[in-house]
C-alpha cells in the first residue's frame, strides 16, 4: 500500500500531464472544445425533461417550482455520470493501454488514477454548469452543498472498486467488456435518477434498497433539489461497501499484474 | 560491481482449464494450471558497466521475452533480475506519443512515463529540443510530423538522461543516416561513461562493430556467450543448417575458435595462401599479388558445386566475398571421391591488420539452399606494410595526386 502511494507520488508529473493531455486530445480541433463535456450531459437532461416531465412532474412531492423535474434530473445525472464514466473507462483501461504496459515499465496504478482524475475534472466542470443552470432556474447554491465533497469521494470509491475488478477480469474474459455496458444501462434504470423513488411499486422497493447507488443519488437529490442534509446512515453503508470493493479491486489488480501483460 | 545480474531466469505462460480457475488462483486457492509453456529457462549471466552485449537468436528464441523481463514489464516465473541502476529501452520509439499534442508536450509526457518529474524534465528540455533538430516543428502537433521527425524526438527523450543499461532494438536503424550517426555517437558516449548496451539485431555487421560480447539464445536458453565473432559464426552455422547437419567447433592454436558445419556431401580438404612464387605465406605485404588455394573433396555424388570465400577483418566484418557461381565457373555433376582445387588470385589491396578467410561449399548462389560445408576461420593471415607509403584504413587504394595552385 505504501509502495503504491510512493510510486504514485514519484509519477505525479506523469499523472497530471496525462490528465491534461487527455483533455487536450479530446477537444483539439473541435470548435466548442471543452464545452462538449457539459453540453452532452445537459442535452441528455433536456431530452429527459422534455419527454418525461409531464408524466412525472405531478409525482415529485414537496416542491412547487415547475422546473423541479429538471433540477431533479441534473442532480441525479451529476452522480450517475461520474459513476458510469469511471466504470466504463476502467473496464477497457488495461486492454487499451496494453501496448504501453508491454513496452514500458511504470507503476500501473497510475492508469486508474489518471482515469479517476480526468473523470473528476469532467464532473467538476459539469457541476459548475449545473450551478449556473440552477441559478437561472431560480435555485440558489446553499451550504449543504459541501456534503457533495464526501459524497463525490464515495461515488469515486464505489466506481473505482467495481471498475478495477471488472477491468482486470476483462483482460482475461473479454465478454465482460460486452456485457457490462448493458448491465450499467439496467442499473441506471433501477436507480431513481430519471424518476422519483415514490413511483416504484411497494413490492419492488426492496430491490432498490440493496442498490448501493440509491442512497448516494438520493443524497444528491436531498442536497441539490431540497437543500437539506443527506440521510447519512444509508450513505455510510454504501461508502463502507465502496471501500471494501476498492480493496478487493486493488488486491485483484496486484495479484493479476504478472499475468496481465502475458494475456494482453 | 555488476550492473545486471540474471539468475536462473525462467518464464512460462500458464493456461488454465477455465479463466475462473486463474482467478481462483489469485485468491490463493489450490489450482493447478492445465498447461505450462516455458519460453525461457535457466538463463544466467551478469553484465559489467560499459559492456556492449549483443543478443542474437532466431525468431522465437526468446530475445524479446528476455528483454521485457530486463525492462521490467514482464514478471519472471522463476529466478530473478537484479539491476543496479536505471534501464532505458529504445524498443518502440514514439511509444505513448499522442498525435494531438505538440512535440514539447509529448516530451513532458514521455519523460514523465520514464519516471522523471517536471523540474528534471524542464532542465533537459533545451537539450532535447536541440538534439532533435526539428526546428519550429517542436511546438507543432505530432500528427504533422514525418516518421523520421517523430523518431528524432522519441530518441532524444529516450536518451535525455543517461541510463545505466540501454536496450537497443533494430528499430534504431530507421531515420536518416545523419541522425543515425548522431544517435550512435550519443550511444557510444554513454558507453564510455559506463552505460551498458544490450543490442538486439539480426545485422551481423552492427553486432560486430558495436558489441564486445554476444549472447546467443536458442529454444529459450543461452547456448553461447562469448566473443562476437565466435558466437556469430556459430549462429550463422545454426541458421544455415537447420537439419541433417553437424556443427563442429575446433580451437585453433592461437586460441580462436573455428566453426565448421554442413551436410557433408563435399568437404574442404585444405585452404592455403600463396605468394606469386607459389610459396605458402602468412604475412602478406600490402598490394602484393597473392593466391588463395582451396581444395575440396567430394564425398558423394552431387549435381552441382559452388565454392565461395569471404575475407573478414579482425572484428569479423566482411571485407570481400564472392563465389564460383558469380565468377561463372561452377562445376556440375561431380562423382564421389573426386577432389577439386580452385586458385583465386588477387592483389592484397588491404590495410594493415589481421584477416580471416571463411570458405563454403554449396549449390546455387548462396549457402542457404544446400550447404555442404561452411568453415569459418579456415585461414588467418596478416597484412603488413613493408614498402608502401603510410596509410590508415581497411583498404589500400593509393591515389594519383594532382595539384593546382
Amino acid at each position: 500500500m505504501l509502495g503504491i502511494l510512493s510510486s504514485l507520488w514519484q509519477y505525479r508529473g506523469f499523472v497530471v500531464s496525462s490528465i491534461r493531455s487527455d483533455l487536450i486530445a479530446r477537444f483539439t480541433r473541435s470548435r466548442l472544445g471543452g464545452l462538449w463535456m457539459i453540453i452532452n450531459p445537459l442535452a441528455q437532461v433536456a431530452i429527459y425533461a422534455l419527454i418525461l416531465s409531464n408524466v412525472l412532474a405531478a409525482k415529485l412531492p414537496g416542491i412547487e417550482s415547475k422546473y423541479v423535474y429538471a433540477l431533479y434530473l441534473m442532480a441525479g445525472m451529476l452522480a450517475w455520470g461520474l459513476f458510469a464514466e469511471i466504470i466504463g473507462r476502467c473496464l477497457t483501461l488495461f486492454i487499451e493501454q496494453g501496448n504501453l504496459m508491454k513496452k514500458m515499465r511504470f507503476p500501473r496504478i497510475t492508469l486508474p488514477v489518471i482515469v479517476v482524475g480526468s473523470s473528476l475534472l469532467n464532473n467538476l466542470l459539469l457541476f459548475t454548469a449545473v450551478l449556473v443552470v440552477f441559478a437561472v432556474l431560480g435555485q440558489a447554491p446553499n451550504l449543504q452543498m459541501f456534503w457533495l465533497i464526501p459524497l463525490t469521494l464515495a461515488v469515486v470509491a464505489l466506481a473505482t472498486g467495481i471498475g478495477l475488478i471488472l477491468g482486470v477480469l476483462n483482460v482475461f474474459m473479454r465478454d465482460i467488456g460486452q456485457v457490462i455496458p448493458i448491465l450499467l444501462q439496467v442499473w441506471f434504470w433501477f436507480t431513481p435518477v430519471v424518476y422519483p423513488v415514490s413511483i416504484i411499486p411497494e413490492e419492488l422497493k426492496g430491490a432498490v434498497g440493496v442498490n448501493p447507488m440509491y442512497p448516494i443519488v438520493t443524497a444528491y437529490h436531498d442536497i441539490l433539489v431540497y437543500g437539506k442534509a443527506p440521510a447519512l446512515q444509508q450513505v455510510l453503508i454504501s461508502a463502507a461497501l465502496a471501500i471494501g470493493l476498492m480493496l478487493i479491486g486493488l488486491f485483484m489488480f496486484r495479484r493479476s499484474a504478472p499475468e496481465m501483460v502475458d494475456a494482453l | 560491481m555488476s550492473l545486471l545480474v540474471i539468475e536462473n531466469l525462467g518464464k512460462s505462460y500458464r493456461t488454465y482449464r477455465s479463466e475462473w480457475q486463474r482467478i481462483a488462483h489469485w485468491f490463493f486457492l489450490p489450482v493447478k494450471p492445465s498447461e505450462e509453456h516455458w519460453v525461457l529457462k535457466h538463463i544466467s549471466f551478469s553484465v559489467l558497466p560499459g559492456e556492449a552485449i549483443g543478443i542474437v537468436g532466431q525468431n522465437g528464441a526468446g530475445k524479446s521475452t528476455l528483454l521485457k523481463m530486463i525492462t521490467g514489464t514482464l514478471h519472471p516465473t522463476e529466478g530473478a533480475v537484479q539491476i543496479n541502476g536505471r534501464v532505458a529501452a529504445i524498443l518502440e520509439l514514439g511509444m505513448g506519443f499522442n498525435p494531438e499534442l505538440t512535440g514539447r508536450q509529448n516530451v513532458y509526457h514521455a519523460a514523465g512515463l520514464m519516471g522523471f518529474n517536471t523540474d528534471q524534465i524542464k532542465q533537459v528540455m533545451g537539450e532535447i529540443e536541440a538534439f532533435a533538430e526539428i526546428g519550429n516543428y517542436f511546438d507543432e502537433p505530432v500528427r504533422t510530423y514525418s516518421s523520421g521527425m517523430q523518431m528524432r524526438v522519441a530518441f532524444s527523450v529516450a536518451t535525455a538522461f543517461r541510463p545505466e543499461i540501454l536496450i537497443i532494438d533494430e528499430a534504431l536503424s530507421v531515420g536518416d543516416s545523419y541522425f543515425q550517426h548522431k544517435s550512435f555517437d550519443r550511444i557510444r558516449e554513454f558507453q564510455k561513461q559506463g552505460t551498458t548496451l544490450l543490442i538486439v539485431s539480426h545485422d551481423r555487421g552492427a553486432i560486430q562493430s558495436l558489441c564486445n560480447r554476444v549472447i546467443l539464445l536458442e529454444g529459450g536458453t543461452v547456448i553461447k556467450d562469448g566473443k562476437p565473432e565466435e558466437v556469430m559464426d556459430f549462429y550463422n552455422a545454426i541458421i544455415a543448417e537447420k537439419e541433417n547437419t553437424t556443427v563442429r567447433i575446433r580451437k585453433n592454436e592461437d586460441g580462436s575458435v573455428q566453426t565448421c558445419s554442413g551436410s557433408g556431401e563435399a568437404s574442404i580438404e585444405s585452404v592455403s595462401l600463396h605468394n606469386i612464387a607459389g610459396e605458402p605465406v602468412e604475412f602478406v605485404p600490402v598490394g602484393d599479388l597473392i593466391s588463395l588455394r582451396i581444395k575440396a573433396r567430394i564425398n558423394s555424388d552431387i549435381p552441382e558445386l559452388v565454392m565461395g570465400y569471404m575475407i573478414k577483418d579482425r572484428l569479423g566484418q566482411s571485407v570481400y566475398g564472392t563465389n564460383t557461381h558469380h565468377l561463372g565457373c561452377k562445376l556440375e555433376t561431380l562423382r564421389a571421391g573426386e577432389t577439386v582445387e580452385y586458385h583465386f588470385s588477387f592483389p592484397a589491396n588491404l590495410g594493415v591488420g589481421s584477416y580471416s578467410v571463411a570458405v563454403a561449399l554449396h549449390t546455387t548462389d548462396s549457402h542457404l539452399a544446400r550447404n555442404y560445408e561452411w568453415c569459418d576461420l579456415a585461414l588467418v593471415f596478416n597484412v603488413i606494410n613493408t614498402s608502401r607509403d603510410e596509410f590508415v584504413g581497411l583498404a589500400w587504394m593509393p591515389p594519383k595526386v594532382g595539384l593546382n595552385r
